[in-house]
């Protein structure tokens, strides 16, 4: 076998106490397409973005093409012949697509003898690997496909042989994602060597020669594509480690609390982010809702809690409706019984310069208990704090340190302790999970189990497989926004991770 | 993004860091008048005892503070919600307008202490009307208030100069200001206070909106950190989003703050109007408003912090008059040379020293200082 395109030895990146990437050794074959895949943050983009050259890595070497490489910045990466394109496009708006590529890479004072150099180069690597795009097209009236093959026109117009694409189907639709895949493999007839980045199973069964699996910030696996599946893949990506098997009876369920009918919710650019979703959570049971990351799950929360607005579609909270369309507002669903666990703790769910006395009260600082008129009670509040720490074994014990302070698994008991104690009808909880601990993590389920038997309904949201299907009493999938089957809490992991990867129901039944 | 939580003792934080920022800040300067060919040790000399020798001197010094800690308190508040709010000149001046319309009509028929209270309703009024309309349009239509607030100090500006010159101005006279309000517009001085412990003082401006400038101070501090409102506004201000999530409306907040820091910013004008030159005069803030920026961030936004700032900057502005009359070499730029280092030493480069200190404070105690992380990265 030829010399490694790329080769990764014993690389390590720590961001503060967290360790974004292990001791991480990698090789990848030349003129291959070699996928790397995980969970959002087991470290995929930090391992691409120390090759790029926009983080160093604390220990650890880097050889392309054999020899050893020291990259300090994108513009080593991109002598070495490495191109990346990034998950969000850095393009300038206004710009021609023939202005967008030179840029940076003008070579000559004056604009207009670079442009006429620029646009032959261009026109042949048009024609050579069938990236149709009008030189003089503005950007911003291109469709987001276009946009994207631009990005690779850069890459190759900087004499890229080695091309990096971080998650490059997030913003596609599936016809222009297969469009890109027959550009990639086309790339590859050419020579070139590309490393695929997502997290999407699928792409890297249709297109990758080889598969890295990374998990909390290792790389737990490499395989050949065509001898692994994609079962082996899921369960390399999310983990057997622990299996959490929490103790728990039947549920009882009781009424419909909660009823979520044909809600569809758009971002900006108008993509539908939720599609047609509905569902029901009755009292005494939990709801979990499966899936890979960035499939929609976070804007049903938002929208669901009423910090985001639908376009169409209801949601009916212990039988009168939540409103959607207009200045939505979370108080008033506070008051109504709804409590909400938001899977952005750090930026949504706590607020981490505030002492964490403060952030046991964030979204109930309103109720009469906390307030004396317009002063906060502080006695009251520290107070009300030091119980919940103790009933929810929160560490340190000190209600006046800052936040930021607390780790992982005592923030999100700070969280669950607020969200929890005020005796909520419905719990809507995202990733209640992440970066916790595995201490905190049985905690955690123990007090969700609870809650369901004290008959509140709760919604879970979870990318944590085992953790969907040991707390759930029905589990939904949802995948590019709409929910593609129901199973029993007895679905087996290689069931729902082919639903979670978008496979047909039916060919998941068989 | 190394140990990103990293802490000092707040000693070291409120206390140090200041105090090596403002010397680097005054060696700088000093480098500056040896480039001049004047002697800097004579000059720190003549600058400290121009601002704290005599009790004439302290009177001048706390009576430029008075004025600072005002449109200081004005910036800080805006900062807690993370709002930059430039417009303190703007809104002092419109304030000065509350000021002085209120003494025109009571100063002949009430006493002082019955005067002061309503100025100072007008004061906060005239400046919290100022600061609204930048504040609505930031809630609405997200202008930035940056941008808003300096364009209304300029409208501010040319505003005054047309009531002055064609409406305020009594007929006859030649100056662009009001009449000399009459005793009942005019606050008493605390001369009083500064000879009851033993300085002599012949006649100086200090009155009595330095004890008021005190109160605002602490009440700000119950408004940040004792109301349920300072709760929403330090949460909108730390994280929008976490404030969304609370169900704090972003549009309410931004409004609120804008003007309670208008409001006092506009108080900044009873000091010189009312306590000090009796009339309504063009241009009477002279730069506190921005001088207010340079004192929040010094002070960290903390009325605690920011009192001191404002004296010290009391000092700048009454030192640094009498180094220019000392020294023929040293103009009165130079003194604006200085406090432009102190700006840039204790705002913009408030972090320079900071990560050198914590590696320090880390060598001795790295669990104080939550250096953990920092070593574990480089084992």
């Amino acid at each position: 076998m030829a010399e490694a395109a790329i080769e990764l030895k014993g690389i390590s990146k720590n961001f503060g106490s967290v360790r974004a990437n292990r001791d991480i050794d990698l090789k990848i074959a030349p003129g291959t397409i070699h996928g790397i895949i995980g969970e959002n943050g087991a470290g995929k983009s930090t391992l691409m973005s120390i090759l790029y050259g926009f983080y160093q890595a604390d220990r650890g070497e880097i050889f392309v093409n054999g020899e050893r490489a020291v990259i300090h910045a994108s513009n080593d990466a991109i002598a070495r012949g490495i191109g990346m394109v990034h998950q969000h496009f850095m393009l300038v708006h206004n710009f021609t697509v023939l202005e967008n590529v030179i840029l940076g890479a003008e070579g000559e004072p004056l604009l207009k003898t670079s442009i006429a150099k620029a646009r032959s180069e261009l026109e042949r690597l048009e024609r050579d690997y069938g990236l149709e795009v009008d030189p003089d097209a503005v950007i911003e009236d291109l469709p987001v496909g276009l946009q994207q093959r631009v990005e690779i026109l850069k890459a190759l117009f900087r004499g890229a042989d080695i091309l990096i694409l971080d998650e490059p189907t997030g913003v596609l639709t599936p016809a222009e994602a297969e469009h890109l895949f027959r550009i990639l493999r086309q790339l590859k007839d050419e020579g070139k060597t590309i490393v695929l980045i997502t997290h999407k199973l699928r792409e890297i069964m249709a297109v990758t020669d080889n598969v890295s699996v990374m998990r909390q910030g290792a790389l737990v696996a490499t395989r050949k594509t065509e001898e692994t599946t994609v079962e082996e893949l899921a369960e390399l990506m999310v983990g057997r480690r622990v299996l959490l098997r929490v103790e728990k009876g039947d549920a009882h369920p009781g009424d419909f609390v909660l009823s979520v009918k044909n809600l569809t919710v758009e971002d900006m650019r108008g993509v539908k982010m939720v599609d047609d979703v509905s569902l029901d959570v009755r009292a005494g049971e939990i709801v979990g809702i499966a899936g890979v990351a960035g499939n929609g799950q976070t804007e049903l929360l938002e929208t669901i809690t009423g910090m985001r607005k639908a376009v169409s579609g209801t949601v009916t909270l212990d039988g009168a409706p939540v409103e959607l369309t207009g200045e939505a507002d979370p108080t008033d669903l506070r008051r109504r019984g709804m409590a909400h666990v938001p899977e952005d703790r750090h930026n949504m769910g706590l607020v981490l310069p505030f002492e964490e006395n403060e952030n046991a009260i964030l979204g109930y600082h309103w109720q009469d208990k906390y307030v004396n008129g317009p002063f906060l009670d502080i006695e009251a509040i520290r107070r009300d704090a030091q119980e919940k720490i103790e009933k929810y074994d929160i560490r340190p014990t000190d209600a006046r340190l800052k936040t930021a302070n607390f780790s992982g698994g005592n923030q999100q008991k700070i969280v669950l302790a607020r969200e929890m104690e005020q005796d909520p009808k419905v719990l809507i909880v995202g990733q209640p999970t992440r970066g916790v601990d595995v201490g905190a993590i049985e905690f955690i389920h123990k007090r969700l189990i609870d809650m369901r038997d004290q008959g509140k309904a709760v919604l879970l949201v979870s990318v944590e497989l085992d953790e969907i299907r040991s707390l759930s009493d029905r589990i939904l999938v949802m995948f590019a926004g709409r929910i593609v089957g129901e199973r029993g809490p007895d679905a087996t992991e290689g069931e729902l991770g082919l639903l979670m990867a978008g496979v047909e129901e039916k060919e998941a039944a068989e | 993004m190394s140990a990103p939580y990293a802490k000092l003792p707040a000693w070291a934080d409120y206390g140090l860091i200041p105090l090596i920022n403002l010397t680097v800040a005054f060696i700088v300067a000093g480098l500056v008048v040896l480039l001049i060919g004047e002697n800097p040790l004579r000059a720190a000399v003549i600058l400290v005892d121009g601002a704290i020798g005599r009790g004439q001197a302290i009177a001048y010094t706390l009576y430029y503070a008075t004025s600072f800690i005002f449109t200081g308190l004005a910036v800080a508040v805006a900062f807690h919600s993370s709002l930059f709010n430039i417009g303190g000149e703007g809104q002092a001046y419109v304030g000065g307008l509350g000021v002085a319309l209120v003494c025109l009509a009571f100063d002949s028929v009430l006493p002082w202490w019955l005067t002061f209270p309503l100025a100072i309703l007008g004061a906060a009024l005239f400046g919290a009307a100022w600061a609204l309309i930048p504040a609505y349009f930031q809630a609405k239509r997200g202008s930035h208030i940056v941008i808003t607030t300096i364009m209304f100090n300029f409208i501010a500006a040319s505003l005054m100069v047309y009531l002055l010159v064609e409406v305020l101005k009594p007929a006859g006279s030649q100056a662009p200001q009001t009449r000399t309000f009459l005793e009942g517009g005019q606050l008493p001085k605390l001369n009083w206070m500064l000879e009851a412990m033993g300085f002599a003082v012949r006649s100086a401006p200090l009155n009595v909106s330095f004890l008021l400038a005190l109160v605002a101070a602490f009440l700000v501090w119950v408004l940040i950190w004792r109301t349920r409102l300072g709760y929403e506004i330090r949460m909108r201000g730390h994280s929008p989003k976490a404030a969304r999530y609370a169900g704090v409306s972003e549009v309410r907040v931004i409004i609120v703050t804008m003007l309670i820091s208008g409001a006092l910013a506009g108080m900044m004008a009873l000091n010189p109007v009312m306590g000090d030159q009796n009339r309504l005069q063009i241009d009477f803030v002279t730069g506190a408003g921005f001088v207010g920026i340079a004192v929040a961030l010094m002070g960290r936004s903390h009325p605690a912090g920011i009192v001191p700032a404002a004296i010290l900057f009391g000092m700048l502005y009454q030192g640094g008059a009498e180094l220019a009359f000392e020294m023929p070499g040293i103009s009165r730029d130079m003194i604006v040379i200085i406090q432009g280092l102190v700006i840039l030493f204790a705002g913009a480069l408030e972090h320079m020293f900071r990560p050198s200190l914590q590696a320090l404070f880390a060598s001795f105690s790295p669990r104080a200082v939550g250096a953990e992380a920092k070593q574990g990265e480089s084992a």
